[in-house]
């Protein structure tokens, strides 16, 4: 059986074509969900991605979590749907509360855009359980506000916990706390990271590898784990 | 116009990129004798009526649960003006 995973579109969202395609490429099929439409349409899994929803107006990703179809995804995220915040969706799962803490303005004030290293510190989760325990992977990073920050009470709690997934290897782009680049809830079917799995899923378009241009697919592990989850849920 | 001024500030503990920007270029033009510059936000909530102390409330709790951020930020006012 195929597994429908849905794409949030926001205005001003500028990745779910490529997070769509991802999703295909893994295997799955992939349905547009639309911001004022609270109707999931029976999707296993959903993918918040990239981009400027409601123009970064407030906060980034404030505005979106206060949309008609969050509430639904809030509501199905807390009975175990598998939900991916990428970038901006990372920044509107915090803002959603469905993970802690909070992203600013990078830390020296530019717009990153590189190939990004990072650690995989935990699989146990519906869109890691594909990577093996502290794999370095490669994906493209880009964002301005992508500095994690939490009070020292979460921080200890996230490290305590394992809920750091991602870890920056090598360089912390943003400033990010404890070089922190994505999370999970304590269920394991949330989570949000600041790097771009869907801009790393087909050789000839992903970021650079050692030895071969643009051959990084790393990010494919993360849709062909979600859709591993959803075959043993 | 009656209307309620929120004002959100970044949380004193954090470095406020934008403010230390605006801090550098000041000193840049001579203006030595300031030491920083933190930037927040001044939000306006309109009415076409008199504001009453239930609005003041619920503005309050916007304030804190929308318009801020309470791991980055702190609402620093919320005052009337009628």
């Amino acid at each position: 059986m195929t597994f429908k995973i849905g794409v949030v579109t926001f205005p001003g969202t500028l990745d779910d074509r490529d997070a769509q395609r991802a999703v295909r490429l893994a295997g799955g099929e992939a349905v547009a969900l639309w911001h004022a439409d609270e109707n999931l349409h029976k999707v296993d899994a959903v993918v918040l991605p990239g981009g400027f929803s409601y123009g970064d107006y407030l906060r980034c990703g404030a505005i979106a979590a206060q949309a008609p179809v969050m509430d639904s995804i809030i509501k199905a995220a807390n009975g175990g749907l598998p939900v991916l915040g990428i970038c901006n969706g990372f920044q509107v799962l915090v803002e959603s509360h469905l993970l802690p803490g909070g992203l600013i303005r990078n830390e020296k004030q530019h717009f990153i855009c590189r190939d990004q290293k990072l650690v995989v510190e935990n699989i146990d989760t519906a869109w890691t359980n594909q990577f093996t325990l502290n794999e370095e992977i490669v994906i493209p990073l880009k964002n301005g506000e992508g500095g994690y920050i939490a009070t020292d009470e979460t921080l200890k709690r996230l490290e305590g916990e394992g809920l750091v997934t991602f870890r920056y290897k090598d360089v912390n782009p943003n400033g990010s706390m404890n070089d922190i680049a994505g999370l999970r809830n304590e269920r394991g079917n949330v989570v949000g990271l600041m790097p771009h799995p869907e801009h790393a899923v087909e050789a000839g378009f992903g970021p650079d590898m050692p030895g071969t241009m643009r051959s990084g697919v790393d990010g494919l592990k993360f849709f062909t784990s979600v859709l591993n989850s959803l075959v043993n849920a | 116009m009656p209307k309620i001024i929120v004002e959100v500030m970044p949380k004193e503990v954090l470095l406020d990129p934008a403010g230390k920007s605006v801090n550098n270029a000041l000193h840049r033009s001579g203006h030595n004798d300031i030491t920083a510059v933190r930037i927040g936000k001044r939000i306006e909530l309109h009415f076409d009526r008199p504001v009453t102390d239930a609005d003041l409330a619920e503005a309050q709790k916007i304030g804190e649960n929308f318009l801020s951020n309470a791991v980055i930020e702190d609402v620093v006012s919320v005052t009337v003006q009628n």
